[in-house]
């Protein structure tokens, strides 16, 4: 059984406006100790997928419409809050684009960091304390013992984003959602934070959902990338096949759009237009209005997930039926 | 090269800081640009990295006036803008431009497209009023946009949109060089690429000189003609864009370059990684010599007692003690 198991997921969200479809059928699987890559452009959804297994959807205006996400055998979009509680924040955690606001700046280290613990497991204030400094350590903030009793506001992004994953991990969890969570980070620290995650993921042997919207930090870190599109799941693969031989043309767009892999001063290729607009109705593929591939059809006929090779889905008509 | 259209002596740029309410004493500053010096030619692409705080966007702003130095003088196609009249420097901001990182903030939410871009064409009294709307209707097609959108407010439109009335802004004056602080980090790879074309396809049309900040080394590959890394308020290295990126001299430009996730999966696996420790030192209290060596793994006694300066260095310029022995 897999850990995860998310199945025809849909969240709108209800305004004034209308309806957005932010997250319009999405189906997914996570094996446990798997890393699974989300790719995509701000408004794709990918966020929005994962705050709903969460729970962290506000509703209203949220709604999830419709689906089920098993995590192991219990669905977070029904089960009891009881229930979610005992999962979330325990065996499943997340950390954030922003440490810079996901931490309380009220409160010392020491107090959000143990909270979890204290919280989830029957332990002692002083016992809850000794796994805070030993997961400090862990993530590589020196003399823990000393930075524990600092606020947020005496460390620099690194360091904060560091606690953020040692608050994360102090339950052990069985599964971490992190969302973009070296996007508000230089280069270099980006580095330091990407290779924690890695370590971490082995030593706990949890599975990781890592979302992100730059291709290349999934590249070294993720086992398996999906790309959505529009609230959709364009394509599916292991990470080399996605990156060796994208097939769905918006996945071969947004890597061709990426300045890293062009010589210097020649014109990078650009996707025509914009995103679509999720308040209104896309009866075909949602991308076909900006494909350079896209023929009538394309723009009327809906159009699902279909494997082209072995673990290997996407969803484009045109390449289902071989004439791209 | 031609003659440097815009020329950087000595720019410091220093910020005093103070502790206490009642008895405000000053206990240090902060050395945000300490020292820089360049060029650029007319039609030239100068890219500027380092990671936060380092200082190039303070060094933008000086350039423009927007914060005086502390010493050092700024040469706009030689004139002297620093210590220049506020009627001079009016005249001279003409020449020099800027566009900034977040196109929803550098944007008057309460003007339209067309009141944004007729503004500077008024102030500086570039053509009789009768032709404004004619010069902005030309602007907009320049970057791209449609003239049917000028009666719309900025927040109808997308980030990638935003940016592009921030450079038609920009463009306006018809400026000699442009200061792109960041340009295109709030922005999706997909809207990324459309306005880096822009700027290039611009630099080459109109002959602009160009000054474009990223903390993205890939990006700034693409559109520069030289590169300059600068850390702790200092350039460290500075030559040209294909030689820094594929030769990179100064340790810290490697790591940088090496921090640099690859799009490959095979090489990203297998690749030696130079992973710097640390964050960078605050500017209030820099290290003693070499800016870098804290975190240098090439580090030696003498780069803790003495500061390099940019000397050349194979074909660049590079502030490393060690630039011949590592």
């Amino acid at each position: 059984m897999p850990l995860l198991s998310v199945t025809d997921l849909r969240t709108y969200f209800h305004s004034g406006g209308g309806i957005t479809r932010a997250v319009d059928g999405v189906s997914f699987r996570l094996e446990r100790g798997e890393t699974l890559g989300l790719v995509g452009e701000s408004g794709s959804g990918k966020s929005v997928t994962c705050y709903s297994i969460m729970g962290l959807i506000p509703q209203p205006p949220g709604r999830i419409e419709s689906g089920s996400a098993l995590f192991d055998g219990i669905d977070l979009l029904r089960c009891t809050p009881a229930e979610a509680r005992a999962i979330r924040g325990k065996r499943m955690a997340m950390i954030f684009q922003d440490p810079m606001t996901s931490l309380n700046p009220y409160l010392r280290i020491s107090d959000q960091l143990i909270e979890p613990l204290l919280i989830h497991e029957k332990i002692s204030g002083k016992d809850a304390l000794a796994r805070g400094l030993e997961m400090l350590e862990a993530v590589g903030i020196h003399d823990p013992s000393r930075q524990i009793r600092r606020y947020p506001h005496e460390f620099s992004g690194g360091m904060r984003q560091r606690v953020m994953i040692a608050m994360a991990l102090i339950t052990r969890p069985e599964l971490l959602i992190a969302d973009e969570p070296t996007t508000a980070l230089d280069v270099t620290v980006q580095a330091q934070i990407l290779e924690l995650i890695r370590r971490m993921q082995r030593e706990l042997n949890m599975a990781v959902i890592f979302i992100t919207h730059d291709l290349a930090v999934v590249s070294g870190l993720c086992d398996r990338v999906q790309v959505m599109y529009a609230g959709r799941i364009v394509e599916t693969a292991g990470t080399r096949d996605l990156f060796y031989t994208p097939r769905h043309p918006y996945t071969r767009a947004l890597q061709r759009s990426i300045p890293a892999i062009q010589p210097k001063g020649s014109e990078l290729y650009t996707i025509p237009g914009l995103p679509p607009d999720l308040s209104k109705p896309l009866p075909g593929c949602p991308f076909s209005p900006r494909c350079e591939f896209a023929v009538e059809r394309c723009r009327t006929a809906a159009v699902d997930l279909a494997e082209v090779a072995p673990g290997h889905a996407q969803a484009c008509l045109r390449v289902q039926a071989n004439e791209i | 090269m031609t003659e440097p259209i815009l020329e950087l002596h000595g720019i410091k740029t220093h910020f005093p800081v103070y502790r206490g309410m009642l008895l405000r004493r000053r206990i240090g500053e902060v050395k945000a640009v300490d020292g820089v010096s360049l060029s650029l030619a007319r039609g030239e692409v100068l890219g500027l990295v380092g990671e936060s705080g380092c200082g190039k966007s303070t060094l933008a702003r000086t350039v423009l006036q927007l914060i005086p130095p502390t010493a050092g003088r700024v040469v706009l196609d030689g004139r002297d803008l620093t210590g220049a009249s506020v009627r001079d420097l009016k005249a001279s901001r003409r020449d020099l431009q800027m566009v900034f990182q977040d196109p929803f903030a550098s944007l008057n939410p309460r003007l339209n497209i067309f009141e944004t871009l007729a503004e500077p064409l008024r102030v500086h009294r570039v053509c009789p009023r009768s032709e404004i709307p004619a010069r902005v209707g030309v602007l907009m097609q320049t970057v791209g946009l449609s003239p049917r959108f000028v009666r719309k407010y900025p927040h109808e439109f997308s980030g990638g949109q935003r940016q592009r009335i921030a450079i038609a802004r920009a463009l306006a004056l018809e400026p000699k060089v442009i200061v792109a602080d960041e340009p295109v980090s709030a922005l999706d790879v997909s809207i990324q690429a459309q306005i880096l074309n822009l700027l290039g396809q611009l630099t080459r049309q109109m002959h602009l000189s160009l000054v474009f900040i990223a903390h993205d080394l890939s990006v700034v590959k693409h559109i520069s003609d030289r590169i300059a890394v600068m850390y702790l308020g200092k350039i460290i290295e500075l030559g040209p864009a294909v030689g820094i990126i594929e030769k990179p001299v100064h340790p810290y430009t490697r790591a940088l370059i090496s921090a640099i996730p690859r799009l490959d999966p095979d090489t990203e696996r297998t690749r030696q990684r130079i992973v710097l420790l640390g964050d960078p030192p605050s500017p209030l209290h820099p290290p003693r010599g070499c800016p870098f060596h804290p975190r240098c793994a090439h580090a030696e006694d003498k780069c803790r007692a003495s500061a390099p300066a940019l000397a050349p260095f194979a074909g660049r310029e590079v502030a490393c003690l060690r630039a011949g022995e590592i």
